[in-house]
């Protein structure tokens, strides 16, 4: 009978997931770099935003957004280049397992790895930085969706985007500007309103900024809402953008997937 | 179909172009026929277009022309049959380096979920050998080791046709006999075994047929006794007289050695008969080039 291939897949998350663990460099580097970033933003920046808001509650909005992008996308358009060098693609190829699979494995990977790193930045946060958590059912049930669909989104954006890279060694340089780019833009390091007009423009064609958006709503007061660009946390539109992309980054993934560089 | 080939080519071709060299043919036009549960080996230097030609047979690169059927059905026109077809074929590339922070038990256990009819993946880590490694990480493996999860990986589909990219490269000599009786083993289980190398004593020991590729083409087909005329090659008779080796070719050795042993009176001082090896039939063929 032939194996499921959401079965294979979700087999293969399992077993991407062992091989990150034991990797140990990059399991503290995932966990630990946004809580330093957190520790350093929270020192320099003490003030308030707004009453009750502190710069550490809304930079944790866009750590955890920006976590989505890193461990998603940037991870994957830098690991997969690699994997093709290594020749790990090359012998998948061999056997009968579908490119469905190994995209739903590395899916499984990004959204365990999102959650304890999601986990240890709440932790960290509520500990040191007296971060306020989600209140109310709702608001944790949007973070829910937001993660896991961030997550998909994400990871399909990087295995889209892993096509370009030539191979393991040039990727980062390639992947890492881009992402350090839409950071800035999007309203992780800075409060979002106050950017230039073009700036927000041409953030809002990508999804991080409107994840950031989406975790804002779940980490700020109702109230903070009116301060937002569109006066609202335009939720529905936070749905519809990341979807979009993640369709749009499934057919590029799809047509563009290179198991190996000939 | 019943009695389809295995492996069934006619004037396959494929030629790269690079900005140094322009336009080369890597493989001139080659036509092969592997039966069913025939070991069919493929000989010839570096760069002579083995591992290109084994790579379209796989499914791995495109052709530029020529008819290829692999179980009956053209590897680059699989469409929505790519998965049935991989499900039949197992493939031993050459070297691999991924996977280092699995085990080797972890890792073709892994594999085998991919296939509908798995071999047992303790029995298939026992017989290339691997038991007491099995619960090693594979970045502690040795080469020769590694070679023999590749294999391990290739064959726990249990294929109907094994494809081995010079499998034993970096084996010490026990473990490549080793791996020859399991490939023999294989080959009693009625799998075809198309295999390339590098080593004319492993030809020799493995191939029902073997196969010469020069620079893109075939010189001949044939079985390692029969390659190059090497049955009806001159035997090599050398012995010592005064003090020198001598030494004569000959047609009819046996009669030659009659002669000698009665110029002698009986025994020949270090006598030996030598037929041409594999080795210097396959040196001859590929130095006429």
């Amino acid at each position: 009978m032939k194996p499921s291939i959401i079965k294979v897949g979700f087999l293969r998350g399992g077993l991407e997931i062992k091989q990150f663990m034991r990797q140990r460099e990059s399991v503290v580097f995932t966990l630990l770099f946004p809580v330093m970033l957190l520790f350093i933003f929270g020192s320099v920046f003490k003030g308030d935003l707004a009453p009750g808001v502190t710069f550490s509650q809304y930079f944790v909005a866009g750590m955890i957004a920006s976590g989505l992008v890193n461990t998603g996308f940037q991870q994957l358009a830098i690991m997969i280049p690699i994997e093709r060098d290594f020749g790990t693609l090359k012998r998948l190829r061999g056997t009968p397992v579908s490119p469905i699979s190994y995209f739903i494995g590395k899916a499984v990977l990004v959204f365990v790895a999102m959650v304890v790193q999601v986990g240890a930045l709440m932790g960290f946060g509520a500990a040191l930085f007296g971060l306020d958590l989600p209140n109310t059912t709702e608001r944790w049930l949007r973070f829910a969706w937001l993660i896991l669909l961030g997550s998909i989104c994400s990871t399909i954006l990087g295995i889209a985007f892993s096509a370009i890279p030539k191979n393991g060694r040039g990727a980062s340089a390639v992947v890492s500007p881009i992402v350090i780019i839409l950071q800035f833009f999007s309203g992780v390091f800075f409060v979002f309103s106050t950017l230039p007009q073009w700036m927000q423009q041409f953030a809002a064609l990508f999804p991080l900024k409107w994840l950031t958006q989406g975790m804002r709503s779940v980490f700020l007061p109702e109230s903070f809402a009116t301060q937002e660009v569109a006066k609202s946390w335009e939720i529905p539109q936070i749905a519809i953008v990341l979807l979009i992309w993640t369709v749009v980054g499934t057919i590029l993934a799809l047509k563009t997937f290179k198991w190996s560089d000939k | 179909m019943v009695n389809e080939s295995a492996i069934f080519v006619r004037g396959l071709k494929k030629s790269y172009t690079s900005k140094a060299n322009g336009s080369k043919d890597a493989v001139a036009g080659i036509d092969l026929d592997v039966s069913r549960g025939e070991i069919f080996a493929i000989l010839g230097p570096n760069g002579a277009g083995k591992t290109t030609t084994v790579e379209i047979l796989e499914g791995y690169r495109n052709r530029d022309g020529g008819e290829v059927k692999v179980l009956g059905q053209d590897p680059a026109k699989l469409g929505t049959d790519s998965w049935a077809w991989r499900n039949r074929i197992g493939i031993v590339l050459q070297s691999t380096n991924d996977s280092q922070d699995l085990s080797v038990a972890e890792t073709v256990h892994h594999f085998a979920n991919y296939y509908s009819n798995p071999r047992d993946p303790e029995a298939v880590i026992h017989e290339v050998g691997l038991t007491d490694k099995a619960m090693a990480r594979i970045q502690t493996l040795s080469g020769g080791q590694r070679r023999r999860l590749d294999v391990a990986l290739g064959i726990i589909g249990n294929p109907e046709i094994l494809f081995l990219d010079e499998p034993t490269t970096g084996f010490d000599p026990e473990a490549r006999r080793a791996f020859w009786d399991l490939i023999h083993k294989l080959r009693d289980e009625g799998t075809t075994i198309l295999l390339t190398t590098h080593y004319l004593d492993e030809a020799e020991a493995l191939a029902d047929r073997v196969a010469v590729i020069v620079d893109g083409k075939i010189l001949e087909v044939s079985t390692p006794e029969n390659l190059g005329g090497r049955n009806t090659a001159k035997a090599r008779i050398s012995w010592l007289e005064n003090g020198l080796k001598q030494e004569i070719e000959s047609d009819s050795p046996a009669a030659e050695v009659v002669k000698l042993s009665s110029r002698f009176g009986g025994e020949v001082p270090e006598l030996t008969v030598i037929r041409p090896s594999l080795e210097d039939i396959y040196l001859k063929m590929i130095g006429q080039v």
